[in-house]
């Protein structure tokens, strides 16, 4: 008799092995509360040192989108998009919620190195940690917007600015995807972790956050094609078709948004899950 | 390994270690700073990836109702063993089977240091699996139980070694274990405080658990343990009754090393 099956016949188990896809996601719903106030502990820690504590999760938006508006505004000149200030915030404020789960996912397993090699409980709760600080931070950044969006001059106020809702939700789905992929990446390649910055700068520019992709090239072009492909411009695309009045809607964007948040989301759930028991193992 | 299980066939094993293996993967150059090699330009890849094999195959079958301590010379690889055995690190060979997760009780980690005392007992209470509900109710007899009552609501950076240590053994004990490793968690901490975790240990094994003791005080081992592992260097040195053990380990610790 081998010793495993001398282990197995006693009811043992193996420790450490990655448990089924379904009693995975089982455990980590069990244990979200976890997540969640690991989440909103570190936004808390995060700001603890600064007067201003947790407002800067508004306030660092809202400059950053204010100082787009002045540079690219000036830029830009003719060639800006129509109703600038709602189109820029709604596009500023949506890009930061997916930019921010890609690049602190990237982290969550290697910055999370003495919550790894500590405690044991399934992995996935920290890059789920990561969102939900992101989602927490968006919250009142939309109050922000709606503030923006009431305000401008050539905005009307309507119902479809609810549809920001269901948009929203997609988008978190879209995101713990995202940030469980980035999270088992850079466990492999750390050196991945340094380009990530530049990845966000790049997304950036290809996901018309500041530009209308129709102004500045012809409806023909490569360019407009490859930008109409990343799904990041869907996404601020659809929004703003509700949000900025005299943005063009395109309903069919709702079905190229779904099929890239569930297509996202369980390519980085089996992704994340199939390395479960790796975790830890890299110093 | 067949032999032994025979022979020992009508006892009820808790965990089962076969032929586990560990090695870490680091980027060093493996050469002392000081050696002639050792400087270069900035792009001169001197660091490669080396193995470091901090388990080389141990083995051994632990039965219900056995206490082990487990002793060795620092960086003979117990922490390593002890930290695959609780699923934190995991193993390069071989396999490690339990009849419950086993849960890890280390010196080493702080949670989150920038949060308050009580906040990291909250979330620690979490991870071990309570709900939100129950580790409340627990808060205030995990403060007490660390001595910590004035400094609960400061950040876990400033607390000192023995008190950190003392507030994550409080954690830990708040949950009854099926098996528990403590590995030198009770070095730190005052007299009275170890008093008190010894007496909680005690209470803990009473329950039907098993405990794992990694000590450097062979009278902690003798005390609390009932048979006792020695590692060496990656490898099963001696396995066997606690006096015994530890006479052999002294006798090789005070004839070749300074440890």
């Amino acid at each position: 008799m081998s010793t495993e099956e001398y282990a197995l016949e006693h009811g043992l188990k193996k420790v450490g092995a990655r448990p089924s896809l379904g009693q995975y996601v089982k455990d980590a719903i069990r244990r979200l509360d976890f997540a969640y106030t690991l989440a909103s502990y570190t936004l808390e820690a995060g700001n603890a040192k600064s007067r201003l504590g947790s407002w800067w999760n508004v306030l660092l938006p809202t400059i950053q989108a204010a100082t787009y508006g002045l540079i690219f505004g000036v830029i830009l000149g003719d060639s800006k998009p129509n109703n600038f200030l709602p189109f820029l915030f709604t596009g500023v404020f949506l890009f930061s919620y997916i930019q921010g789960s890609f690049s602190n996912g990237a982290g969550a397993i290697i910055s999370n190195n003495g919550l790894v090699k500590s405690l044991s409980f399934p992995r996935v709760l920290l890059p789920i940690s990561i969102v939900i600080s992101q989602t927490l931070t968006l919250l009142p950044q939309l109050a922000v917007l709606a503030v923006v969006l009431a305000f401008a001059p050539e905005q009307t106020i309507t119902f479809g600015w609810l549809m920001v809702i269901p948009l929203v939700l997609l988008l978190v789905i879209f995101n713990l995807g995202l940030a469980m992929i980035m999270a088992r990446v850079t466990v492999h390649v750390r050196d991945l972790n340094k380009l990530v910055p530049f990845i966000s700068r790049i997304l950036f520019y290809v996901s018309g956050v500041f530009f209308s992709v129709e102004k500045i090239f012809a409806a023909d072009s490569i360019y407009a094609f490859l930008i109409k492909l990343n799904p990041i411009y869907d996404f601020l695309s659809l929004a703003r078709g509700y949000l900025v009045t005299g943005h063009p809607l395109h309903v069919e964007d709702w079905i190229v948004v779904s099929a890239w948040s569930l297509g996202v989301f369980i390519l980085g759930l089996i992704f994340f899950w199939s390395a479960e028991e790796r975790y830890g193992r890299e110093n | 390994m067949v032999a032994k299980t025979k022979q020992t066939e009508n006892r009820v094993p808790v965990v089962v270690i076969d032929d586990a293996r560990i090695t870490y993967k680091v980027f060093a150059s493996g050469r002392k700073a000081s050696s002639k090699n050792s400087g270069g330009g900035l792009f001169s890849k001197k660091l490669k990836l080396q193995e470091v094999h901090a388990v080389k195959g141990v083995s051994f079958t632990v039965y219900e109702g056995e206490s082990i301590g487990i002793i060795g010379s620092n960086g003979s690889g117990k922490s390593s063993l002890m930290s695959a055995m609780a699923g934190l690190t995991p193993l390069t060979g071989g396999a490690i089977y339990a009849n419950a997760r086993p849960n890890l009780l280390g010196v080493g980690g702080l949670l989150l240091p920038n949060l308050s005392g009580e906040k990291n007992i909250l979330l620690g209470g979490l991870a071990m699996g309570f709900t939100k509900k129950q580790i409340s109710a627990k808060v205030d007899e995990i403060t007490a139980f660390a001595g910590l009552q004035d400094f609960v609501g400061l950040p876990m950076r400033t607390y000192s070694q023995g008190m950190s240590a003392r507030l994550r053994f409080a954690i830990a004990a708040s949950k009854n274990h099926d098996i528990l490793i403590i590995d030198e968690a009770l070095a730190v901490g005052d007299q009275e405080f170890r008093n008190r975790s010894e007496a909680r240990m005690r209470e803990m094994r009473e329950n039907a658990g098993t405990v794992f003791l990694v000590s450097h005080s062979m009278k902690s081992i003798i005390d609390t343990c009932t048979r006792v592992i020695w590692i060496e260097k990656g490898e099963l040195r001696m396995d066997g009754d606690p006096k015994k053990v530890t006479a052999a380990y002294n006798k090789f610790v005070g004839s070749t090393t300074i440890d």
